[in-house]
């Protein structure tokens, strides 16, 4: 028996966590931890997860990031479209550092290993489809097909397990060596960072390109990271809300930090252009900058970047998205509204942007957790299973509390 | 005969003295020993206006009759003060369509036909149709607006041009109309003795290319005070401008002055001494209290800037600029001049509900600092009232809140400007070029009504004297975060605002509270 932090399906608490995190949004700042409390998540003591399939290799998962994906699932945002290409009752938990407990091929048993959770054809023993083909595992088209029960990650599957537990199940093809000096508070930051990677490339910044990140909890953090490391990205503006965020975003790269309250008009001051006052919602550019990210994954994020870039401009969904928001500026503007999802694997013979063969983002990452010094601090906050709502409720607030990465140490406690 | 002002020293039978703080007002208790300076009773007004104003055009100073000025086939340029005087708003009519009708008068005795009309804003924001209607009267609002009666408009490159350079390298660019007339004829208001003179057309006429040889740090810094024009680098530079356009533009002057009479009859108590209130003016101001307190926001401040000054007209003076204007100023301090023995170590004012730029708008947090750290801190000659290194307490409720129309520019210095630095120095050299010539304010200053995208720094550099000359700076009942933002402390109540101003002071320090309205131009001896 091993034990995990499972998710079941509970339409009632489902709504529960959806409403009382509606109230938290509106500044009550128990809300966010009573969510956690009453969303459908529950400690348990499973089977370990047993391997058999070819390739599949035993994980004891040594640190799991909570990820403000995890978070809009247990709040009840996460958008009803993802609920096809999920298998319950799963364990959350994908960015995990793990050791393997059983040898694979040119991977000795022991090892320490990060985990790319996109579970493309390779895990799931189907024939390989044309996305995976092409290096493109994170759109694989076989998600819900095969060895494995839908899921369109490690942590989201019922059948593999996940970082929020003592056992999990990861395909060879998932795994990547931790280098010996890299220690697992950063390593666990490297599937964000390849996700970071991986938005930056498909955003294409030009030399010398205007950005706004919207957003500087880990996603939009690391995102400010990529972009100094993989563009010629001129200006990168970020808004953030806590000094602590404001701090880390300038360490990181970033330009000037902007507070939530007035980013258009400050951005107007910067980038030039109009500011224009719509009867209701909030305020437009004509003018702006020349890409934005939403980080935050809410509607206000993404809000923020399409009424604040260019026309022309891009903007790039890197947070998960949930909530409406209204989609003028996109037609308006003629804005290029790029999606980006997990991370890509990539092709032997490295990117090709002419084929859109994306570039191994988990390498890169990897390379990049154990060079950049800023990193070292991020995770700050690591909680034992048995103190989930504690955890949760601590991630909810990381921005408040002064925190950007809490995670689970599933062997403690 | 009106009584001279006078400087009360509070004792035991001093009653609670009114302190105005925006849109509101209170009756405060000060300590014993707290010297109050009062303005002269109000001046009386002239009886008969339009004859004062036909003598001052046929008896002028320096210069021929009006009249003898005028001809057939000249071009003549009317130019008048702006929405920002006096203040509050006069009742109607308004002084400057009485005095634009006579001149209408004899100019079309004369057969002039080539007459415009602008309003002199320089910066400000553009006057509305009902602004300029309410102005100059129905029958020359519909006589002359659209097509003749203007804004000035200080980013209208082609209708803008350099008369000279002054002596010290000053360019003075005016309105090109203007300074290719025949004659201009400024019509003034005059209601403290930083305005009319050659400010008039040297500044209400110009661009920011002109303007920024005195709107700026250094000049404001040596401006001791700005009301007190021999001792105001920024009146030197004014005269020096002038001087250049007298050698190229012919302008006669007409200035007037206005009474002590700043408020309505129904809230006259404003204009008493507290200890001569009658029954009635006790009764008005529990219901003024009362209802204010009840009235909901937008109404409270829609009856205050309603509340139409019924000013007797002291004074109307016409001529050359230069002749003129020493009428002017004797006529001011006959209304506001106090004399104050030495200064102490705290001043005390009340900021009421009006400035010059927030007529018909929102008194924001900056023009707050300005009323009152530039305003009414320079309401004297020779000395402040304040001790070098003392404290200045003032009285505004201060919210955080803007006309997103009237100060676009405003809430962007603000928010981006305020939060970085409060240095006036610095504010100046970092950011004064990117708000002067941010194309979105030139754009809004043209075409809407919104203050040139310079003018929220125009009014902390008016402020810069007193913040280098006060050792700490209070706001009673102001916003907390606004004033942080400002950089001043705030507190509940005047004694928790003296008990903050110990640490700067002492113990025992000595008190003036600067009483107004009306207002008065402390003497500092």
């Amino acid at each position: 028996m091993s034990q995990a932090l499972e998710y079941y399906r509970s339409p009632a608490r489902y709504l529960a966590a959806r409403g009382l995190a509606a109230a938290g949004a509106g500044g009550g700042r128990l809300a966010g931890a009573v969510a956690g409390s009453v969303s459908p998540l529950r400690l348990v003591d499973r089977p370990a997860v047993r391997s058999g399939a070819p390739g599949m290799v035993r994980l004891r998962p040594l640190l799991s990031g909570i990820c403000g994906s995890d978070l809009a699932l247990l709040g009840g945002h996460a958008s009803p479209y993802l609920t096809a290409l999920a298998s319950t009752p799963f364990v959350p938990g994908h960015e995990i550092v793990a050791e393997t407990l059983e040898e694979a091929p040119g991977l000795p048993a022991g090892s320490r290993v990060v985990v790319d959770p996109v579970l493309p054809c390779a895990a799931r023993d189907t024939p390989v489809c044309a996305e995976c083909r092409a290096g493109r595992q994170n759109r694989c088209g076989h998600i819900t097909a095969g060895a494995l029960r839908a899921g369109l990650q490690t942590g989201f599957c019922a059948d593999t397990g996940g970082g929020w537990s003592r056992s999990a199940l990861a395909h060879v093809s998932q795994l990547h060596v931790v280098p010996e000096g890299l220690p697992d508070r950063q390593a666990v930051l490297v599937e964000p960072l390849a996700c970071a990677v991986h938005a930056v490339r498909r955003a294409a910044v030009a030399p010398g390109a205007s950005v706004l990140v919207v957003g500087a909890g880990t996603v939009g953090l690391l995102t400010v990271l990529a972009l100094r490391e993989f563009t010629a990205a001129g200006p990168v503006y970020v808004v953030a809300k806590h000094a602590h965020q404001r701090a880390l975003a300038e360490a990181l790269g970033a330009t000037e930090t902007l507070a939530p309250r007035h980013v258009a008009r400050t951005l107007r001051m910067l980038t030039g252009g109009s500011l224009e006052h719509p009867d209701l919602g909030g305020d437009f550019l004509l003018g702006g900058v020349d890409v934005g990210f939403d980080c935050t994954g809410g509607a206000a994020g993404l809000d923020t970047a399409l009424r604040t870039v260019r026309a022309g401009g891009t903007v790039v969904m890197s947070g998960m998205p949930s909530g409406a928001v209204d989609l003028a500026p996109v037609w308006f503007r003629e804005l290029h509204l790029v999606g980006t999802y997990a991370s890509a694997a990539g092709l032997p013979g490295g990117a090709d942007a002419r084929q859109d063969v994306p570039g191994p983002d988990f390498p890169e990452a990897l390379r990049l957790a154990g060079r950049v010094a800023a990193l070292a601090g991020f995770v700050d906050a690591v909680y034992p299973l048995s103190r989930w709502r504690e955890a949760i409720g601590h991630a909810l607030a990381a921005g408040r509390l002064g925190s950007v990465k809490v995670a689970f140490d599933p062997n403690r406690g | 005969m009106g009584r001279p002002g006078f400087v009360l020293e509070v004792d035991e039978r001093t009653p609670a003295l009114l302190v105005n703080e925006g849109e509101g007002a209170r009756l405060e208790r000060f300590p014993l020993g707290t010297r109050v300076i009062y303005p002269p009773d109000s001046l009386p007004g002239i009886r008969d206006v339009r004859a004062a104003i036909r003598h001052a055009l046929l008896h002028p100073h320096g210069d021929d009759p009006l009249p003898a000025l005028l001809r057939p086939g000249m071009r003549l340029t009317v130019v008048f003060d702006d929405i920002s005087l006096p203040l509050p708003q006069m009742r109607t009519p308004d002084m400057r369509q009485l005095v634009i009708e006579q001149v209408l008068e004899y100019a079309a005795a004369a057969g002039v036909d080539d007459v415009e009309l602008l309003a002199a804003n320089a910066l400000h924001r553009r006057m509305t149709a009902a602004e300029l209607r309410r102005t100059v009267g129905d029958r020359v609002f519909r006589s002359f607006f659209p097509g003749h009666l203007k804004n000035h408009d200080a980013e209208d490159r082609a209708n803008l041009t350099e008369v000279g350079t002054t002596r010290h390298g000053e360019v003075v660019e005016i309105n090109r109309r203007a300074a290719e007339s025949d004659l201009i004829v400024y019509v003034n208001i005059t209601l403290t003795g930083m305005s009319g003179g050659s400010k008039s057309v040297a500044v209400g006429l110009a661009s920011y290319r002109s303007l920024r040889h005195h709107h700026n740090v250094h000049t404001l810094r040596h401006s001791r005070s700005f009301n007190d024009p021999p001792k105001s680098a920024m009146h030197h530079s004014y005269d020096r401008m002038a001087g250049v356009l007298a050698d190229n533009v012919r302008v006669f002057t007409v200035e007037s002055t206005v009474n002590g009479d700043s408020y309505p009859p129904q809230v006259g108590f404003m204009n008493r001494r507290e200890w001569e209130w009658s029954a009635a003016d006790q009764a008005s101001y529990l219901a003024f209290r009362k209802l204010n307190g009840m009235a909901p926001a937008k109404l409270r401040r829609q009856m205050w800037q309603r509340s139409y000054a019924p000013y007797g007209i002291t004074g109307v003076h016409a001529g050359a600029p230069a002749d003129v204007h020493p009428y002017t100023l004797a006529a001011v301090h006959r209304q506001q001049l106090t004399e104050v023995d030495g200064q102490s170590d705290i001043g005390v004012w009340g900021l009421p509900f009006i400035c010059p730029y927030n007529v018909n708008s929102v008194m924001n947090p900056v023009l707050v600092m300005s009323l009152g750290l530039g305003y009414l801190f320079n309401l004297y000659r020779n000395k402040p009232i304040v001790r070098q290194g003392g404290v200045g307490i003032f009285y505004h409720p201060m919210p955080a809140e803007f006309h997103p129309v009237h100060h676009p520019s405003y809430i962007d210095f603000y928010e981006s400007v305020l939060s970085r630095t409060k240095d006036p120095a610095l504010i100046e050299e970092k950011y004064e070029e990117q708000f002067a010539t941010d194309p979105w304010y030139t754009h809004l200053y043209r075409t809407s009504h919104a203050y040139h995208g310079v003018h929220p720094l125009y009014m902390w550099y008016w402020g810069a004297h007193a913040l280098q000359h006060l050792g700490d700076v209070i706001f009673v009942g102001a916003d907390r975060g606004a004033a942080a933002r400002l950089g001043f402390r705030t507190a509940s109540t005047l004694g928790d605002a003296l008990e903050m101003a110990r640490e700067t002071v002492g113990s025992s320090p000595s008190i003036t509270y600067h009483h107004s309205p009306p207002l008065a131009l402390a003497d500092v001896r």
